[in-house]
């Protein structure tokens, strides 16, 4: 029953028991809302067949209604409608009220992307990795603007609001993929700001988590295919690998002026450089900034960047250009935009937000 | 002749069929036009200007939907794409939903049905006029130099820091809302002190009923509104930091204030449809509504219970457990009232004399929509069922049932069933009834696969969207193409009925509405004598006058 | 001319006129209060989260013009108030003066305002970005200027907007517009100004004192 409803319903798979609650619940309410909407259509209906129109000088009697109809005009929908109430609150009650045991992820949502971070390490963009069974809270911000972080699998939504964390949670119920998308308009890039949650057997996400914190980079270079889905695209293997390497420390996407230069529409632009030339930033530039940044800094920005020559394998630069590559935009901006950029409020314990 | 005639003679049933000397042709000129006091030009006017807003919308509308044909780029490029519904909902929100049934009905009906001869203050019902004029010059320059990104909503950080144009958009917006508390403030004011002898709070139509409850929404939500977007419009030009978090500001306040106007807009936009179909109801059943008080004060009900629920567009922003809870079982009780609609209109057929018209058909389509569309505002009011379906398609799909399905039957009812009392001309029948079901058919074609792509999980505002989603995409573009169809059809009869059209008579339809007892068209001073009330309205207890005249066909 | 002159053609009779004007005005008071509900809004969310920073911002701004604005306002209502009184009596010569009083005091009251916005601009208390005053740096104290800005702003502009209804009525009333018994304009107007002092009078405690 439970599996026809869902599938009639179009509703996507239930990965945690939350999710088959809440779905019981729209269950009942839908067939309740069916149940209803069918009855006034077939009273309708009766009526009009009844009632026709007879002649264009029909009268009809003067009808005044009981006291009785209406009070049950307002009864009957009045108790459907707070018995929902009565059974959805709870259940919102309980996503409000993450479990004391459960382990904490932060998640920073920015244009375009998700961050995560574990307390102790790791981080890392658009791919987070929890057990199954156990549950998760997270501790959701934004660096830019609102975004909202959605797992329809989970039946699970929390804006990201600059300046400040909000929370949720959720327990996996099995080992298996499940998509996150961003609910609130962010831009041109928010149909593309997608993510994914990695639920994994316990006893392997604990000798991950172990093996990961050792080493993050020779992990990285062991096993490639573990961190990247192989098959997504190359410039989307860049974007996860950017983060992984810390790029979006210096470097936005969104076009927004940061300690390095931004990368969106970097590609082929003409960049002034420090000593009154210019140099197209292709390929070959693109690649030897990663290797030697000293070599031709951009005129405005300080020589900070560290080099990453023998610290990232051939095709993960390739990833990356690819990924630098692909960010273009079709806005019409005669100059990047220099946003500002976002601080939580001073003073805000993260910790206790609501 | 009865004593219960509401105007004293020229009785109808021997008045001339076409009125020779009416509104339309008292004066001529552009001039006469632009500088005319007559509520019933003022409402003709709005006719064509809110016709116009909403051919724009719906081609964004159509563009939108082309877009979203295929999961990749198909027509447009991104930014484009968010220009696009951005304008899609300003124009159909502020030039559209907002003024149509007031502009138009309200301004021509209002009056009539009270038995006066305009509006309390004719030079402001055309400033109000005007300021629409103004405010959707201002929205319309914005868009053609670059337009706004934001959606309609203008969320903050992200509207004060886009580069688009959203100041202008911003400040269009802002005027029209003067207009429309201007149109508000003289419904109030008419309806306190126009009412002709006879015409007791409790003998009104309720279409006024109804109108009343929306002016007083309008006049009290929309200066908030004005005053957020002014701030938003400040900050994105000068950065004083009032929504801005880098600053100490707080964006959920902005959220805060746009849905405490912006909840209420709905039954803005709500409580017109609902006006109008309580008097075709009445006039389809040739029966006065079951339960007239009910219905009258579940108007002001909405209108009342309506302030109290903004917060139910921000469970998923961390607003608290309580706060979520209280706007959850508050935003319920709007349904009830809206229930009780329901129960009373249905009621009305009861004991009646049904008969099945153009009209008719758009109330059985208003009826399915706010039934469904309100079930499933209920069903969004669950707090725990909302955090699924927030902001994902199925909150679109709600609102267009509810909102735009709505104003769009009721717009489109009293645009048939009024039309031969504003322009004295019958339009085709039998293209009418194909055109209702077309658009009935294709409204639910389209906004059906939409719930359920919002339970499958899409997003709303997105521009491109994971392979999944696509069947359902298609089905709703498919639906969309439908409707636009069905629209044309629309405007091109009505079109040539105004011309070719058969003579109405002063009361094709045999409705005991009020205004039918004046001609059609209706001359410049509404009544050729000062009309006194001495019935309800709809009484059927006595055969209509005129309908005998003419026949409907 | 007689006041049923003044009757338009769709209104019975002038009482009955007057009254719809009067519906009209009020009505549309409510809905400048509620213009200015949502600054109070922002004010008092502002202030319940940076409330320590509020109260220092505010003892940068000077009681002294702000109680004296406060007085010139009220005591120009005062003066708004005789005028219609005299009109009423057919003194339309006499209101007229009565309304050029009332448009010195508003002078002044503006003087006053542009002065104390002299001063803040010289001291850095400016909203948002361009806030450059070193006494004060928690994080609040540009959000009071942004604050203190609008809503004196807004009420600046009411002022004027009020000014320039009460110059015409002064002039109308000085040709003798309405020494027939038709008042209604001129109470209207007042009315309007009325406003324009009580929202100063809640602006007050709420920028200057608390
Ligand atoms: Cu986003
Ligand atoms: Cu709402």
């Amino acid at each position: 029953m439970n599996e026809l409803m869902r599938k009639l319903l179009f509703l996507p798979e239930q990965g945690s028991a939350y999710a088959t609650e809440v779905d019981r619940l729209h269950f009942f309410v839908i067939t309740v809302t069916m149940v209803s909407a069918v009855a006034v259509a077939v009273v309708a209906l009766a009526f009009f067949v009844k009632y026709k129109r007879r002649s264009e000088r029909q009268t009809t009697p003067h009808v005044e209604p009981k006291a009785i109809h209406e009070v049950l005009f307002i009864a009957v929908p009045l108790t459907f409608f707070l018995l929902w109430f009565a059974i959805g609150f709870p259940l919102f009650v309980k996503l409000q009220t993450p479990p004391k045991d459960a382990m904490d992820v932060y998640v920073q949502g920015k244009k375009w992307m998700w961050k995560f971070a574990y307390p102790g390490g790791p981080s890392g963009v658009d791919v987070l990795r929890v057990p199954a069974g156990r549950p998760v809270r997270l501790l959701i911000t934004s660096r830019d603007v609102i975004h909202s972080f959605y797992v329809p699998d989970f039946r699970l939504k929390q804006d990201a609001v600059p300046g400040r964390y909000s929370q949720t949670w959720f327990t996996a119920s099995a080992p298996g993929r499940h998509q996150v998308l961003c609910a609130e308009y962010c831009g041109i890039g928010h149909s593309a700001m997608l993510a994914e949650i990695i639920a994994m057997e316990p006893a392997q996400y604990d000798a991950w988590l172990a093996e990961t914190r050792r080493s993050t980079v020779a992990t990285a270079q062991d096993s490639p295919e573990d961190r990247v889905d192989p098959r997504t695209s190359l410039s989307e293997q860049g974007r996860l690998l950017s983060g992984e390497y810390g790029c979006f420390k210096c470097h936005t996407v969104d076009g927004t002026r940061h300690i390095g230069p931004t990368w969106l529409d970097l590609y082929r632009k003409a960049e002034p450089l420090q000593d009154g030339k210019s140099v197209v930033a292709d390929e070959a530039y693109l690649t030897e900034s990663m290797m030697d940044p000293a070599a031709k800094i951009v005129a405005g920005y300080q020589n900070v960047m560290p080099t990453y020559q023998g610290r990232v394998p051939g095709p993960e630069i390739a990833a990356i250009v690819e990924f630098i590559r692909s960010l273009r935009t079709d806005a019409v901006r005669p100059e990047p935009s220099k946003g500002p950029v976002y601080v939580p409020v001073p003073g805000y314990d993260p910790t206790s937000a609501r | 002749m009865s004593q219960s005639l509401a105007t004293t003679p020229p009785a109808p049933a021997d008045a001339p069929a076409y009125n020779p000397r009416n509104y339309l042709n008292a004066e001529a000129g552009i001039a006469s036009w632009l500088l005319t006091r007559d509520h019933k030009r003022i409402a003709v006017m709005y006719l064509v200007v809110t016709t116009l807003s909403f051919a724009l919308g719906g081609f964004y509308a159509m563009l939108i939907r082309i877009e979203l044909l295929t999961p990749g780029p198909t027509i447009m490029s991104a930014m484009s794409y968010n220009r696009m519904f951005t304008l899609h909902g300003v124009v159909m929100i502020f030039l559209f939903m907002i003024p149509a049934i007031p502009g138009v009905f309200g301004n021509f009906f209002l009056p009539l049905m009270l038995g006066a001869r305009d509006v309390a203050f004719p030079r402001l019902n055309l400033l109000s006029l005007y300021l629409y004029a103004i405010g959707a010059a201002i929205a319309v320059y914005g868009m053609i130099h670059g337009g706004a990104d934001t959606g309609w909503t203008f969320y903050t950080p992200y509207s004060t820091t886009t580069v688009t144009k959203v100041v202008p958009i911003l400040l269009g917006a802002f005027v029209l809302g003067f207009s429309s508390i201007l149109t508000g403030l003289n419904f109030i004011v008419t309806t306190h002190t126009l009412r002709a002898p006879g015409m007791s709070w409790m003998r009104m139509p309720l279409f006024v009923w109804s109108i009343y409850a929306t002016s007083v929404i309008q006049i009290l939500a929309t200066p908030v509104l004005g005053i957020t977007l002014l701030l938003v419009a400040f900050e994105h030009a000068f950065g004083w930091g009032i929504f801005d978090p880098a600053r100490g500001g707080d964006p959920i306040l902005f959220q805060h204030l746009f849905w405490f106007y912006s909840h209420p807009a709905v039954y803005i936009m709500v409580l017109p449809a609902m006006a109008v179909m309580s008097e075709v109801i009445q006039a389809s059943a040739r029966k006065n509504i079951f339960g007239y008080k009910a219905v009258a004060f579940s108007s002001l009900g909405i209108a009342f219970v309506g302030f109290f629920t903004w917060g139910h567009h921000l469970f998923t922003s961390g607003q608290s457990t309580l706060d979520a809870g209280i706007f959850g079982v508050l935003s319920m009780f709007v349904g009830i009232f809206t229930a009780i609609k329901v129960f009373n209109w249905t009621a009305t057929l009861y004991e009646g004399a049904v008969k099945f018209t153009t009209w008719f058909a758009y109330f059985c389509g208003f009826l399915f929509f706010l039934v469904f569309g309100g079930m499933t505002g209920i069903a969004l009011a669950t707090v725990s069922l909302d955090i699924h379906w927030q902001d994902t398609y199925f909150v679109v799909a709600h609102f267009h049932f509810i909102m735009v399905g709505s104003v769009i039957m009721a717009w489109l009812a009293a645009l048939h069933y009024w039309w031969p009392k504003m322009f004295g001309r019958l339009y085709p029948e039998g293209w009418g009834l194909v055109s209702a079901v077309l658009i009935i058919l294709g409204f639910n074609a389209t906004f059906i696969p939409q719930f359920l792509l919002g339970n499958y999980g899409m997003p709303r505002r997105y521009y491109s969207y994971p392979e999944r989603f696509w069947p359902l995409n298609v089905a709703s573009t498919a639906g969309a193409s439908l409707l636009a169809f069905g629209f044309t059809i629309i405007l091109v009869y009505l079109a040539i009925s105004l011309r070719w059209g058969k003579v109405a008579g002063p009361n094709p339809w045999g409705s005991r509405g009020f205004e039918w007892d004046t001609l059609s068209p209706p001359p410049t001073e509404n009544f050729l004598e000062n009309p006194v009330y001495t019935r309800g309205p709809h009484d059927y207890t006595e055969a209509p006058e005129g309908a005998e005249v003419t026949h409907a066909t | 001319m007689q006041p049923e002159s003044y009757v338009a053609h769709h209104y019975p009779n002038l009482r009955q006129q007057e009254h719809a004007a009067r519906l009209g005005m009020w009505l549309f008071l409510a809905t400048e209060i509620l213009l200015f509900a949502g600054l109070f809004t922002g004010y008092s969310v502002y202030r319940f989260l940076y409330a320590e920073t509020f109260a220092q911002a505010s003892e940068h701004l000077s009681v002294a013009a702000g109680t004296i604005n406060t007085v010139v306002l009220i005591t120009s209502s005062l003066s708004v108030a005789l005028a219609h009184h005299l009109v009423q009596h057919g003194r339309g010569k006499a209101a007229a003066l009565s309304l050029l009083v009332t448009l010195g005091f508003a002078l002044v009251f503006l003087a006053i305002k542009a002065w104390e916005w002299t001063h803040d601009f010289h001291e850095g208390l400016l909203p948002g970005r361009f806030f450059t005053n070193a006494e004060l740096t928690s994080t609040g104290a540009p959000m009071f200027f942004t604050v203190y800005f609008l809503m004196t702003g807004l009420h600046g502009l009411h002022v004027v907007i009020g000014m320039t209804v009460l110059a015409i009525l002064m002039v109308l009333c000085w040709r003798g517009a309405y020494d027939h018994g038709y008042t209604t304009p001129v109470e209207l107007g007042g009315m309007y100004w009325h406003l324009v002092d009580l929202i100063w009078i809640f602006l007050y405690p709420l920028l200057y004192l608390i």
